[in-house]
């Protein structure tokens, strides 16, 4: 292999941040997503619209943009949240606002609006007989929701989660404009030390390679999974 | 101007008609990257997407390796690469070329370029490889040679199936080009990034400036929305 100039565990330690930052912000943006296409399709104007405004506002402005208004703006809230604290009842609280969990919030919300869209398709393609069936049964609606909406959903909504997933990945490269130490802000640090840019961002680029290329195997198999009891064409 | 905008720039700091001025600046680079990238991206798209679709894997190889490897990796590593990378190329100080890449304008194109080529490569090539079989054999029936199917039937028939993709590629090319602020290019998020250091409000400058992402968001979205009823009006149900 390759002399990384002894930059090579701090690379694979961002590497790690890199992969948890990912993890996170996906868990975030399912439930995020989950609760959004319920808020849609729950038929309540005022969740709905809540909703809506949610995705529309997200898919209108760039993700760093959001990224540098929470790291910054979400910093100089939470000092005068506790100024008034320490004035109002002398309570001494105070909150650092670390990159990492801005990356998660911001990518999270992001990606939740996303998800809120795939989640909304996937709950409006399971076939209505099988809640009609499930509701003959005597489910309650919540019942419905978790036994027979929530599998079916699934298997209409990998594909879309998928491609989000693929996204999300090249989105927490990002995260290091904030000052995160993921494995690109390392090799960006390094390649401006040494003056070898090539020698730095190359083996970063082929890492984020790998991990898409390891996501799309692992979605295909989940995917034929998840199609296990259909029987597809004729 | 009207009393009114007089009186409210002359009562707040921030929003003087200097920091204006510099989101402004900073709204024509955001809009003269994007736009260029796009323009020269769809020009480069169009012949790579057709030559990905030919059968001799020679040619359509090497194009699917590009768009692999470009819609593979984060744009702000290809940016890094580019920026940092043209200056360390043995002897470009001497060339002109050096005049021209020592501007983070040029080497920010250069990625954008490449990268929403890649995507709208795939894009093209997507909607090339769904046309319906009929038309092509249509085509063939009236003898007309593959340049000119390609030309009259595959494009024109393909151009419909691409443009919904498209339009989200254009959205996401604009708010992908907040990272050019990044190689010290003073685009909208660059201009929104020097007001917050110089007055330390994060909510002015920030919200400000994804207001006016917002806007031209739902500018190109409208746009799209108007060439789409365009290009698929003759899909429309007739209606009274």
């Amino acid at each position: 292999m390759f002399d990384l100039k002894g930059y090579g565990p701090e690379l694979a330690e961002g590497a790690l941040v890199t992969v948890e930052l990912a993890f996170f912000s996906l868990a975030l943006a399912i439930v995020l997503g989950l609760l959004g296409a319920s808020a849609k399709l729950s038929g309540n104007r005022f969740l709905a619209g809540f909703a809506s405004t949610y995705t529309t506002l997200v898919r209108g402005v760039p993700d760093l943009v959001m990224m540098l208004l929470f790291y910054y703006g979400g910093q100089v809230g939470v000092n005068m949240l506790s100024d008034y604290l320490w004035e109002a009842y002398d309570i001494d609280f105070f909150f650092q606002f670390d990159p990492f969990i801005s990356g998660i919030v911001t990518i999270g919300l992001i990606f939740g609006a996303y998800m809120t869209e795939t989640f909304r398709g996937a709950f409006l393609a399971v076939e209505t007989g099988q809640i009609e069936a499930a509701r003959a049964y005597g489910f309650t609606r919540w019942h419905t929701f978790r036994r027979v909406m929530i599998p079916q959903m699934l298997r209409h909504a990998l594909p879309g989660i998928g491609n989000n997933w693929q996204v999300l990945l090249k989105t927490t490269a990002l995260v290091s404009i904030i000052g995160l130490t993921d494995m690109v802000r390392v090799a960006e640090e390094a390649a401006k030390a040494e003056r070898m840019p090539f020698h730095f961002f190359i083996p970063v680029a082929a890492v984020y390679l790998i991990l898409t290329a390891a996501s799309e195997l692992f979605i295909k198999w989940l995917d034929k999974r998840a199609h296990a009891g259909v029987v597809q064409g004729n | 101007m009207p009393e009114f905008i007089v009186e409210w720039l002359n009562q707040n700091d921030i929003f003087t008609a200097m920091t204006l001025m510099e989101y402004w600046d900073g709204l024509v680079t955001t809009v003269q990257l994007v736009f260029l990238s796009l323009v020269i991206g769809l020009v480069v798209a169009v012949p790579l997407a057709i030559l990905r679709t030919v059968k001799n894997p020679f040619v359509s190889g090497p194009i699917w390796l590009y768009t692999y490897l470009f819609r593979g990796t984060p744009l702000l590593i290809q940016l890094y690469i580019i920026y940092y990378g043209v200056a360390q190329i043995p002897g470009i100080q001497d060339t002109f070329w050096w005049t021209i890449f020592r501007e983070p304008f040029y080497p920010a194109l250069l990625a954008f370029t490449l990268n929403t080529a890649a995507y709208t490569t795939e894009i093209i090539r997507g909607a090339i490889v769904a046309t319906p079989h009929g038309e092509i054999e249509a085509a063939k029936a009236y003898g007309m040679n593959w340049a000119m199917r390609i030309r009259r039937i595959i494009l024109p028939s393909a151009a419909r199936r691409a443009v919904q993709a498209y339009a989200n590629e254009v959205i996401f090319m604009l708010h992908a080009s907040a990272i050019a602020s990044v190689v010290t290019i003073v685009d909208l998020t660059g201009a929104a990034r020097n007001i917050y250091s110089r007055f330390y409000a994060p909510f002015d400058a920030f919200i400000f400036v994804a207001l006016c992402y917002m806007a031209l968001t739902f500018m190109l979205v409208f746009a799209f929305r108007k060439l789409e009823n365009h290009l698929l009006r003759h899909q429309r149900p007739v209606s009274s």
